[in-house]
C-alpha cells in the first residue's frame, strides 16, 4: 500500500503555505516507513500526476477557507471531498481537482482522499506563518500522524529536534 | 459596441483579466490586466544569493524549474563564476525535459479543447479516425483498437457527469470546425499525451532529485555527485534509465503531436490570418556548451517586424545587447517609481505598489510593461523558432519544413512560413520547438555520457562573494519565452532583485508611449461570433500559453456574472 502525504500552498504568501509547512514539520519530527511518501507540492498542478498516480491513500494538507476561526484544523474525508472541490475552499484545488480528474480518466485515482485543512489568517506577502497559524502546525502534524496510524503505519520519532512536540 | 471582461478567479499563479471591445463581430480594443501583485523581489532583499533560487522557484507552480535555473545563472553571472561542464549538461537536460513536458501539456491539455470538440469525437467512426491517422504518419498507436478504447473511455467519463478537465469545452460552438474523425484522433492523442508528459516529468525528477521542486541546484553547479560506481550518486544505470524515457517520447512527439498540430493548423487555416500582434520577436540562446556560457546548442536573438533577415543574435551570458536593452514601464501598471517615473532598467527597478482601480486610459494591471530598446516585443516558442530559423539552426529548419509540408498537404494549398505570424502559428511553433528540444535532450545526454567517460566528474565550483556591490543577470529560453532575473548583490547579500518573466513581456499593459502589449495587439480584429461565449478570444490568449491555471467568469457591462467557465 502506497500513501502520499501532500503539502500544498505558496510559502511566499504566509499562511497560504501552511500545508507545505505541515509536511516539512512532519518530515523533520518523524521517520516514516518506505510506503509513505511525503511531498511538498507547492502550487503545482499536472506535475503531481506521477506523484499521486496509483497511491492507495492521498493525505492532503492545505489552507482551507472556512467560517471557523483562523488556526482551526479541520478534517474532510472521501465523500466530503467532492463538495469541497465544488465550493472552492482552497486556492489550489483547481490544479488538484484537475489532477484527480485526470487520474480518474487513466484509472489511477487514489482509493481514498483525506484533507487536513488549516484555516489561514494572513495571506499577504511573506515567508513566516502568522503566530496564530504557526501555533497549530503541531496539531495538524499530529492529525496526519493519527491518520497514518489509522492506516496501520507507526511513525518513529526523531530524537530531540527543536520545535517538535513532545 | 459590446465590452467583454474575462476575469479569472484562481490565485495559483496570479490572475489574468482580459477586456475586449467588440464591434460588428470583431475586437476593436483590448486590455490585458494582471490581477495579482507579485512581490518576490521584496522577499529576496537581504537574503543570501545562494538561497535565492529556492524562493524564486516558488513564484509559480508551473514554472518552478525555470525560475530556479535563471536565479543561479544570475548570481553566477554577477560572480563571473564558471560552471562545470557536467553541471551545464545536467541542467540542460532538466530544462529541456521540463520544456517538452510543458509543451505537450499546453497543446493537448490546455489549448486543444479550444479547437477540438470532444462531443463530436464521441460520435466519430473509429475506423475513419484510424485511416486518417495512417494517412498522416506510421505512428503505431493509431490503431482502430486503441482509438475505439479511447472513445469508450471518453464516453464513460462524459457519461458519468463529472466533466472535470473537460468542463471548459465550448462544445458545439459555431467556431468548432473539425470533422468528427479528426476530433477523435486528437482526443485519442489527448489521452496518450497524459502518459508522455509524465515520462518527460520523470526525467526531471530523476535528474533534479524531486519534482515539482528540484533539489539539485546550487550556485556554481549542481548537487549531483557523479560516481559511476556508487549507487547513491548519479550512476550510469540512472542515466541509461533517462535515455530509455527519452526514446519513448520521440515516437509520440514526432509521429503524433507534430501531425496533430499541422492538421489543426490546416483545417483552421483562417486562424493563420488572426493574432499576429507584435511581430518584433525576442528570444535568447540556451543550453550552454561551455563553462562560461559563450557557446549554445540553441541560438536566440532579436527579429524586427517579422523580417528574418533582420535577425541579430544574442551570443553569450555577458551579452551587452541583451543586458542594455531591457526596461520596464509602469505608466499603465499599478506601481510607481520613486524619482523618475519613466521606464527603468531592471537593475534600477523598484517594486512600489500604487493601486488605482481599473482605468482604461490610466493604470490597469499588476504586470509591468517590458520593452526592448523601447519597443514592445513578443516572446515565446514562436519568437524562438523564428530566431533559430533565422540563425540557420538545422533541426529547427527541418521541423518547420516538415510541419508546413504536412499542413499544406492537408489544406491542399501551400502554406508558407509567414503563416506562423498568427494565433495558430504560436501553437504550431510550440510543437516544433518540442521536437527540437527532444533532439537537444538526446544531444545533451550524449555530451554528458561522453564527458563522464573522459573521467571528468566535476559538478560544482564553490562561489565566494566579494565585499562591495556586484550585479548580474541570468536568462533562459523558458517554455513561455525569455525569462531573466537581475540581481544586485552587496557584501554577499541581495540588495535588489527583479524578475522579468515571459508572461510580463507578452501580457504587459500599454507602455510609456501607450503602445499595447503582445496580448492586446494580437486580439485586435479577432472575430467574435458570440460575445457571451468568446471562444475566439480565448484561442488567441491561450496560444500564448498564459502561465495561469485560470478559472474565468464572464461579466456584462454591469459586472454581473453571466456565465462561469474554466479556461485553463
Amino acid at each position: 500500500m502506497r500513501v502520499v502525504v501532500l503539502g500544498l500552498g505558496n510559502i511566499l504568501l504566509r499562511d497560504e503555505g501552511v500545508g507545505v509547512r505541515v509536511v516539512e514539520a512532519l518530515a523533520e519530527c518523524y521517520t516514516v516507513p518506505p510506503e509513505v511518501e511525503i511531498v511538498d507540492g507547492g502550487t503545482a498542478g499536472m506535475e503531481l500526476l506521477n506523484v499521486i498516480a496509483g497511491c492507495e491513500h492521498l493525505l492532503i494538507c492545505d489552507a482551507v477557507k472556512d467560517d471557523a476561526p483562523p488556526g482551526t484544523v479541520i478534517k474532510l474525508t472521501d465523500t466530503e471531498i467532492p463538495s469541497f472541490f465544488q465550493t472552492r475552499y482552497s486556492p489550489h484545488q483547481l490544479g488538484l481537482a484537475d489532477v484527480l480528474a485526470t487520474l480518474t480518466l487513466t484509472d489511477e485515482a487514489p482509493g481514498h482522499v483525506t484533507l487536513i485543512g488549516i484555516v489561514p489568517l494572513d495571506m499577504e506577502l511573506g515567508i513566516e506563518l502568522s503566530p496564530e497559524v504557526g501555533a497549530v502546525v503541531g496539531h495538524a502534524v499530529e492529525a496526519v500522524v493519527m491518520e497514518l496510524r489509522g492506516l496501520g503505519f507507526v511513525l518513529g520519532r526523531r530524537g530531540a529536534v527543536v520545535g517538535c512536540a513532545d | 459596441m459590446t465590452r467583454i471582461t474575462i476575469d479569472p478567479i484562481t490565485r495559483i499563479e496570479g490572475h489574468l483579466r482580459i477586456d475586449c471591445e467588440v464591434n460588428n463581430g470583431k475586437v476593436t480594443n483590448a486590455w490585458s490586466s494582471g490581477q495579482m501583485w507579485r512581490g518576490i523581489e521584496i522577499i529576496l532583499q537581504g537574503r543570501d544569493p545562494r538561497d535565492a533560487w529556492i524562493y524564486a522557484q516558488r513564484i509559480c507552480g508551473v514554472c518552478t524549474t525555470v525560475h530556479a535555473i535563471v536565479s543561479v545563472r544570475a548570481v553566477e553571472n554577477a560572480l563571473q563564476l564558471e560552471v562545470p561542464l557536467n553541471a551545464q549538461y545536467i541542467r540542460n537536460m532538466i530544462v529541456t525535459a521540463h520544456g517538452i513536458h510543458d509543451h505537450i501539456v499546453h497543446f493537448y491539455q490546455l489549448a486543444a479543447l479550444d479547437w477540438v470538440d470532444i462531443v463530436s469525437a464521441l460520435s466519430a467512426d473509429p475506423v475513419a479516425a484510424a485511416n486518417l491517422g495512417a494517412g498522416l504518419s506510421d505512428y503505431r498507436r493509431n490503431s482502430v483498437q486503441e482509438i475505439r478504447a479511447a472513445q469508450d473511455k471518453l464516453k464513460a467519463f462524459v457519461g458519468s457527469g463529472q466533466l472535470g478537465i473537460f468542463a471548459s469545452g465550448y462544445w458545439g460552438h459555431p467556431a468548432m470546425k473539425l470533422p468528427p474523425e479528426v476530433n477523435l484522433l486528437a482526443a485519442t492523442h489527448y489521452l496518450q499525451a497524459l502518459e508522455y508528459q509524465r515520462i518527460a516529468n520523470r526525467i526531471v525528477a530523476i535528474l533534479g532529485s524531486k519534482t515539482p521542486h528540484i533539489q539539485n541546484l546550487a550556485v556554481g553547479g549542481v548537487a549531483n555527485p557523479i560516481n559511476p560506481d556508487s549507487q547513491s550518486t548519479l550512476t550510469l544505470e540512472r542515466l541509461f534509465a533517462v535515455k530509455a524515457e527519452i526514446d519513448k517520447l520521440g515516437e509520440f512527439v514526432n509521429k503524433a503531436m507534430l501531425h496533430d498540430v499541422a492538421a489543426v493548423g490546416a483545417l483552421y487555416a483562417d486562424w493563420t490570418t488572426y493574432g499576429a500582434g507584435i511581430t518584433d520577436y525576442l528570444s535568447v540562446p540556451d543550453l550552454p556548451l561551455d563553462t562560461k556560457g559563450t557557446r549554445f546548442e540553441l541560438p536566440g536573438g532579436f527579429i524586427t517586424k517579422g523580417d528574418l533577415a533582420s535577425f541579430k543574435a544574442i551570443t553569450s551570458y555577458q551579452d551587452g545587447f541583451f543586458r542594455d536593452g531591457v526596461k520596464e514601464s509602469v505608466k499603465h501598471a499599478w506601481y510607481e517609481y520613486k524619482g523618475d517615473d519613466r521606464a527603468r532598467h531592471p537593475y534600477d527597478g523598484q517594486t512600489r505598489p500604487l493601486h488605482t482601480g481599473f482605468e482604461d486610459n490610466g493604470k490597469y494591471s499588476w504586470v509591468k510593461a517590458p520593452t526592448f530598446y523601447d519597443q514592445r516585443v513578443q516572446v515565446g516558442p514562436l519568437a524562438h523558432v523564428l530566431g533559430m530559423v533565422a540563425a540557420g539552426h538545422e533541426p529547427t529548419q527541418r521541423h518547420v519544413k516538415r510541419v508546413l509540408e504536412v499542413a499544406s498537404a492537408i489544406a491542399k494549398t501551400p502554406i508558407a512560413v509567414t503563416a506562423l505570424h498568427s494565433t495558430i502559428g504560436r501553437i504550431a511553433a510550440r510543437a516544433i520547438r518540442c521536437a527540437v528540444l527532444l533532439e537537444s535532450l538526446q544531444n545533451q545526454w550524449q555530451l554528458l555520457i561522453d564527458n563522464i567517460a573522459k573521467g571528468d566528474f566535476d559538478t560544482f565550483n564553490r562561489p565566494t562573494f566579494p565585499k562591495g556591490e556586484i550585479r548580474g543577470f541570468g536568462y533562459h529560453e523558458a517554455p513561455r519565452g525569455v525569462l531573466s532575473h537581475w540581481a544586485v548583490i552587496e557584501n554577499g547579500k541581495i540588495k535588489n532583485y527583479q524578475a522579468v518573466v515571459p508572461s510580463t513581456w507578452n501580457a504587459g499593459p500599454r507602455d510609456d508611449n501607450d503602445v499595447p502589449g503582445p496580448y492586446e495587439a494580437s486580439l485586435m480584429d479577432n472575430p467574435v461570433a458570440d460575445t457571451e461565449l468568446p471562444l475566439e478570444v480565448l484561442r488567441t490568449v491561450h496560444s500564448f500559453d498564459p502561465c495561469l491555471a485560470c478559472a474565468i467568469h464572464l461579466v456584462d457591462a454591469q459586472k454581473r456574472p453571466l456565465v462561469q467557465v474554466k479556461a485553463v
